[in-house]
């Protein structure tokens, strides 16, 4: 039974948010883009609990609960978007949606 | 707390996340975020965090992804979308984000590990801790999230309604 030092959680919350860090760069379909932001919140989220654990405070637990309820929210307000662009423009591409030319 | 779970349990939470951000399917990409979800989950488990663990899997796993599915279920997503995918997503377009992310997370890696501090083998925390916790310090917290879900909710109906278009005869055929 070895024990798991504290960075070690830190590190794969770090390389799971940088992935979806990525994947939210490089996508141009905005559903894919939303199952990144996703990725990034579970790893957000995984940081707290590891900070939880390491001080063995309830604290990290109930601020993953406060991300859960956001993140269940902000899914779905952003597929009535996703459903909303796919109605007017007939694609899901990210970039099509710029007729205000921002 | 045994630690070699939790390293294979984070192997297979980067590689699903890599499987993720590299499929061209989004059904597969779906598929392999489940897969994902569900090994952040074992860590959580590892980690002292039993209940969060289980609403990782019911909320994240379970909720959240069928969403997604039913939304790509209706807007009747075919196989020329993988196609359409597939040149989008070329090669030249992962090496800058790439580059910069991988230099971030050096940085991060090289941050963290500059310091140390502390294992993680502390007691399991028991629901009951968490409700406690919710309830007194962070009472406010749930009120607001409360009206954060609401607001998401009238939001979501807000925006999913399907308007129903009034045109008169004359400009029916008129291109508007």
């Amino acid at each position: 039974m070895k024990t798991v030092p504290m960075e070690a959680g830190l590190v794969l919350a770090g390389i799971l948010f940088i992935l979806g860090l990525v994947s939210v760069l490089i996508r141009r379909n905005v559903i894919f883009m939303l199952i990144s932001v996703e990725i990034m919140l579970t790893a957000a989220g995984l940081a707290f609990i590891v900070s939880g654990a390491r001080w063995a405070q309830p604290d990290g637990q109930a601020m993953f609960i406060f991300i859960v309820t956001m993140a269940a929210a902000e899914v779905s307000v952003g597929l009535a978007l996703i459903l909303q662009i796919y109605h007017q423009l007939k694609t899901l591409d990210g970039d099509a949606a710029n007729a205000m030319k921002g | 707390m045994d630690a070699m779970f939790f390293y294979i349990a984070a192997a297979v939470a980067v590689l699903s996340t890599v499987m993720v951000i590299t499929s061209y399917n989004m059904i597969h990409a779906l598929i392999y975020l489940i897969i994902s979800f569900l090994a952040v989950a074992v860590v959580f488990f590892l980690l002292g965090a039993p209940f969060i663990a289980a609403l990782e899997v019911i909320i994240y796993a379970g909720a959240i992804v069928v969403l997604i599915i039913f939304v790509i279920m209706m807007l009747n997503l075919r196989e020329e979308t993988v196609a359409q995918e597939r040149s989008w997503l070329t090669k030249e377009i992962y090496i800058i984000p790439s580059i910069l992310s991988a230099i971030l997370l050096i940085e991060l890696v090289f941050i963290l590990t500059s310091s140390g501090s502390g294992t993680l083998d502390q007691p399991a925390i028991s629901p009951k801790e968490v409700g406690k916790s919710l309830y007194t310090v962070y009472v406010i917290g749930v009120e607001l999230s409360g009206i954060l879900l609401m607001s998401g909710i009238v939001g979501a109906y807000h925006l999913g309604r399907q308007k129903k278009k009034v045109v008169h005869r004359y400009l029916e055929n008129v291109d508007l």
